[in-house]
């Protein structure tokens, strides 16, 4: 072995002859899995868009921080009236856009109308909703009045789709993205690469990398070659299924976090039978949870016995509710009148922990008599099939927006869901800003939707990080489907 | 003969107008909707219906038609819905990654299968022939995507001799780019070869029992002397033939060898515009590689009337 | 290429005979039966369930127990091996089906017509050949949704020109032969001909071009669920196992390498002997010995 490796490297030397030795350490290849299908974060619901330019090159009024918390962007403070209802933002001086436009107010009172108004294609419109006016007080202070009072407006306005603007330069955006932030857009190789190189007039803390180029890794089997081969050195969001290639291996960190990704089984609760609470009780009790785990995400994810992260501090812990028991989960379905089974159909997204996943629940309601066609869907499919017309029995997905447990009283969502109670916790949380009541609610909100099993509650999405051993200054976590690079470094 | 180009000529067009149709009508059917996909799953039905608009997906079908095919007369491909940018723009992004690719990839498959078929017709029967032709057979066996993963472990991951995958660009300098494309190349190349190198074989030996060259062979000149001077020479034409089918093949047939290396090719443009249903860019690239394929195939068509009269006054 | 190919004049122990000494054929038959008895007997018996998936037993090293090891929800690869060999077979073997049924009877119909009809039949060919064959299928299975039977249908599609075009030039050489000539002056009609005289002279030229499609379709169908549009599980496909091992190649290389040398061995089988059957029923070649 030792000896042909020799020889092939002997015979390969011709090749190597073009590789130069590594520059000076201050640029970075960073695999994303998905390419941003334009760089417009305020036009967009692709999580790429924001996974190369939030942070980096556009900034918002506040930002989010790396485990959730909302911290101070290009608002150096805040003040809030007493009633909730008008938010004073003092913003940074001297900051200037890319273009070498200054930044001010006025460029905050544009991004926001631009955002919220009738012809906005903003994806995340309902972020802007509560706004009722925004005025310019001065060139470094606006004021914001809401509707009502909104306790999560500060974490609304560090949205990627909140980011400000230049009304010089929104409609250019898409394709040549001009921010605030610490990098600048250079170029984008569309289905190969978009390179960011460090921008000289950025007001905040100087980055260490002076170019960081985002490389476009469809494929999970190529990411680890990828990877292995030196020529991508981070993959932020790493398939948690591959980790089990890299582990173990000096060469490289494998980080563990937590995402706000409540991976579940959707079940379509107005078609038969899963409108019935004993076959969705059954197909709970049906699920080995660990099993899920181990075979889908590598074992590396949380089990969730409602919809919150295990990670936040509303989280109760209801996955004692329904353990794995096949025999639990026969009776009830007999209960329901269908003791011989009965066919439906799976239909998987792509990613990995739907289509591994799908495979494995379909094995274990196989179990309990359940017989699961399963029906591989690419997005758009998803998006149209299942998500917009409901035409689904059940599908596998994971919801990453964070605090989201209020999908579940939206009118017409595709859980076809319809609680009063769930709803009226919903509408009283969000006219309650005392913490400790938020808290009793919310809880309360996880045990309606563990009793009635709208969904079978799966585990949190793990973030699976891999880069190479040097490097510091990652997320671990993924609050946000962000790379921040803004405290990224080579250690040698 | 005019009369014959010209003919040929028209059945080429009428075939690039039937497929532009068939192109148009497939995708018309294609579930998903492209603004839906682009907006996720917060925005409303009102929003879509908005971008719906803007992209033009609202107008009747007959006349989306006609502007599409219109605009590809003019060389107007239209604009992607996804990037935003001429389609024009992505192809010639991508044209300069697989045209290389596709070069190599038969300049490759070329210098290994002339020298082999050669040596196997000079060998007929014995047994550095049948070795030749059981490797041959052997490569046409080979799925070239399976090839490619070996290929990557053995020379990226394990040797470190050349990037597993990705395309740095032509800016970077000729040596990395060639550098990028040698393993896909190779992966290519392989099963091309190894049918390449039998059709030559067989040429060759059916040349060999013509009588003009048992008449050289009678005249006692050698063996190998035949197949270099005379044999080969009229090979050529099965040889080129295949070759222009495969240039046309690979050209578009490296979709998955360009999913396994992750280079931004038009296969994996196609591939990409599919499941991010940008239509339009599926609908001009593809149509565009139809009408390279049937551009070779005409090629093909003409240079046979050319060596052979007789199929010209059966047509 | 063009193959010419004669009435065989010998009787049917001289072509067993030749076929005995045929190397080709030989190495072809013996591999095709052997992979055609494995998918058969995994009807009946495999060393481990293929359905059920043990995630504790996930990607482990061949072992006596597992000859090839586990995949990534511990079922025995070899178990998994010979269930596959069924699916190829089948999506092949009914795409083969899908181009021969159409094809044959269109490139038969347009050499007995000529003209017009000859010359509507080579264009609908053309405009099918003109797609390049990969990306179309992809855009079919796109549309229909991935899985076998669209597999089947998408590969049986650019079957039917190739059927078409050998069907056409076989017959193309069989109809100004002289028995030919004197069933026409007997008065029957082209249909009749076509069935009585015409095909069974060309079923030796399809078969070989059948067994040569039949190896492109396992190909085809391993190609297409590679990058996941062919066969779905549960069940097993060789491609669909190349798919599922591309993302584990450097902690569990054996569910790429074994399924992978299983299409390698079977499309070599494939190729072999339709080598062998048209070396031992071409009269060219026979000359050459």
């Amino acid at each position: 072995m030792k000896l042909w490796k020799t020889i092939l490297t002997a015979a390969g030397l011709i090749l190597a002859a073009g590789t130069s030795a590594f520059a000076a350490r201050t640029d970075l290849v960073i695999g994303i899995p998905l390419e941003p299908p334009h760089l417009d974060p305020t036009a967009g619901a692709a999580a790429a868009i924001d996974e190369v330019l939030y942070a980096n090159v556009f900034e918002g009024l506040t930002r989010i921080g790396p485990n959730g918390e909302v911290l101070p962007d290009l608002a150096d403070s805040w003040t809030i009236s007493d009633d909730g209802k008008a938010y004073t933002f003092k913003l940074h001086t001297g900051v200037k856009f890319h273009d070498g436009t200054d930044f001010n107010a006025d460029d905050v009172k544009f991004s926001l109308d631009r955002a919220r108004a009738d012809n906005s294609v903003n994806a995340q419109k309902g972020l802007f909703a509560a706004i009722d006016t925004v005025e310019v007080v001065d060139p470094t202070t606006v004021k914001i009045a809401l509707k009502n009072p909104q306790s999560s407006f500060l974490y609304n306005m560090g949205w990627g789709d909140a980011v400000i603007v230049a009304p010089e330069t929104a409609d250019t955006n898409k394709e040549k993205p001009v921010g605030t932030g610490p990098f600048k857009f250079q170029s984008w190789a569309k289905g190969s690469s978009i390179t960011l190189i460090k921008s000289d007039t950025y007001w905040g803390a100087p980055v260490a990398l002076d170019k960081a180029e985002f490389r476009i890794v469809t494929d999970a089997a190529a990411a680890v070659p990828a990877l292995l081969s030196g020529d991508v050195q981070a993959f932020p969001f790493f398939d948690p299924d591959s980790v089990a290639q890299i582990q173990g291996d000096p060469r490289f960190k494998v980080v563990i976090g937590a995402t706000e990704g409540e991976t579940i089984l959707s079940m379509n609760n107005k078609k038969s039978p899963f409108d019935k609470l004993q076959v969705r009780q059954a197909i709970s009790f049906a699920l080995d949870r660990k099993a899920i785990i181990d075979g889908a995400s590598a074992g590396l994810g949380v089990p969730i016995g409602s919809h919150m992260s295990p990670a936040t501090k509303a989280y109760v812990d209801l996955t004692g509710l329904y353990p794995h028991n096949v025999d639990k989960a026969r009776e009830l379905l007999k209960e329901a009148g269908l003791e011989s089974g009965f066919k439906a159909t799976l239909k998987l997204p792509p990613p990995s922990y739907a289509r591994l996943g799908g495979e494995i629940i379909a094995s274990q309601l196989r179990d309990i008599g359940i017989d699961l066609e399963i029906v591989p869907v690419e997005w758009a499919q998803w998006l149209d099939q299942v998500f917009t017309k409901k035409d689904y029995d059940l599908t596998i997905v994971s919801h990453t927006e964070p605090n989201d447990i209020d999908i579940y009283s939206r009118k017409d969502y595709y859980f076809n869901y319809d609680n009063p109670t769930f709803d009226k916790i919903i509408a009283d949380l969000n006219l309650t800003s005392d913490e400790a009541k938020r808290m009793t609610l919310l809880g309360e909100a996880q045990k309606i939707l563990a009793d009635d099993a709208v969904v079978g509650f799966l585990y949190e999405l793990p973030k699976a990080g891999v880069w190479d051993a040097k490097l510091e200054g990652f997320w671990e976590n993924a609050p946000i489907q962000a790379n921040d690079l803004t405290k990224v470094k080579w250690t040698e | 003969m005019t009369a014959y180009l010209l003919k040929r000529l028209a059945i080429a067009l009428i075939t690039l107008v039937l497929a532009s149709m068939v192109v148009f009508a497939v995708l018309e059917i294609i579930p998903g909707d492209p603004a839906r996909l682009m907006l996720g799953m917060n925005a409303s039905a009102d929003q879509v219906d908005l971008l719906r608009n803007q992209m033009g997906l609202n107008a009747p079908l007959a006349s989306r038609y006609l502007h599409w095919a219109g605009g590809l007369l003019s060389l107007d491909f239209g604009r992607s819905y996804t990037y935003s940018v001429p389609v024009i723009d992505l192809v010639r992004e991508r044209v300069v990654v697989s045209l290389p690719l596709a070069l190599i990839a038969l300049a490759l498959s070329t210098i290994i299968a002339i020298p082999v078929g050669l040596f196997s017709a000079g060998r007929h029967g014995r047994a550095g022939d049948t070795i030749a032709m059981g490797a041959a057979q052997l490569g046409v066996a080979v799925p070239n995507f399976w090839f490619a993963l070996m290929l990557i472990y053995l020379f990226a991951v394990w040797l470190r001799l050349v990037p597993a995958g990705g395309f740095p660009g032509w800016s970077a300098g000729v040596w990395p780019a060639l550098k990028s494309l040698f393993l896909p190349a190779i992966a290519l190349a392989l099963p091309q070869a190894a049918i390449l190198a039998r059709v030559t074989r067989s040429a060759l030996i059916e040349v060999l029992n013509e009588d003009y060259i048992r008449t050289a062979r009678a005249k006692g000149l050698p063996y190998r002397a035949v197949l270099w001077r005379h044999a080969l020479r009229n090979a050529m034409i099965p040889v080129l033939t295949i070759l222009g089918l495969q240039f046309a093949f690979l050209l578009a047939g490296t979709i998955i060898i360009e999913n396994v290396f992750y280079l931004p090719g038009l296969g994996r443009l196609v591939f990409q515009a599919i499941t991010q249903r940008d239509l339009i860019v599926v609908e001009s690239v593809v149509m565009l590689l139809v009408a390279a394929v049937i551009a070779v195939n005409l090629l093909v068509d003409l240079s046979y009337a050319v060596v052979d009269p007789r199929l010209r006054s059966r047509q | 290429m063009t193959l010419r190919f004669d009435i065989p004049e010998e009787n049917f122990a001289d072509i067993l005979a030749k076929a005995f000494t045929n190397r080709s054929f030989l190495a072809g038959f013996v591999i095709t039966a052997l992979v055609a008895v494995i998918a058969i007997v995994s009807f009946f018996w495999t060393p481990f369930d293929v359905t059920r998936l043990i995630i504790a037993d996930k990607t482990q090293a061949p072992s006596p127990a597992h000859w090839f090891g586990t995949d990534h929800f511990g079922r025995d690869i070899l178990s998994m091996i010979m269930v596959g060999a069924r699916n190829s077979i089948a999506v092949a073997l009914v795409a083969v089906g899908i181009g021969m049924g159409i094809g044959v009877p269109l490139g038969a119909f347009a050499a007995a017509r000529g003209g017009i009809v000859d010359e509507a039949v080579m264009r609908l060919n053309d405009l099918v050949f003109a797609f390049p064959a990969l990306l179309s299928a992809i855009m079919i299975t796109a549309i229909f949704g991935p899985g076998a039977l669209n597999a089947i249908i998408a590969i049986g599609i650019f079957n039917i020109p190739v059927f078409a075009r050998v069907a056409r030039a076989g017959a193309l050489a069989i109809w100004p032969r002289e028995f030919i000539l004197a069933a026409r002056a007997a008065g029957k009609g082209k249909t009749l001909i076509t069935l009585e005289h015409v095909l069974p002279n060309i079923v030796t030229l399809l078969l070989v071009q059948g067994t040569i499609q039949f190896a492109l379709g396992i190909l085809a169908e391993a190609g297409l669920s590679y990058v996941g549009l062919g066969t779905q599980p549960p069940m097993p496909s060789w491609g669909r196992m190349l798919f599922d091992a591309q993302t584990r190649m450097v902690a569990a290389p054996w569910m790429a390498i074994f399924p992978g040398m299983a299409i390698v061995v079977t499309v070599l089988g494939l190729n072999l002997l339709g080598d062998g059957i048209a070396d031992i029923l071409d009269p060219k070649s026979r000359r050459q010995r």
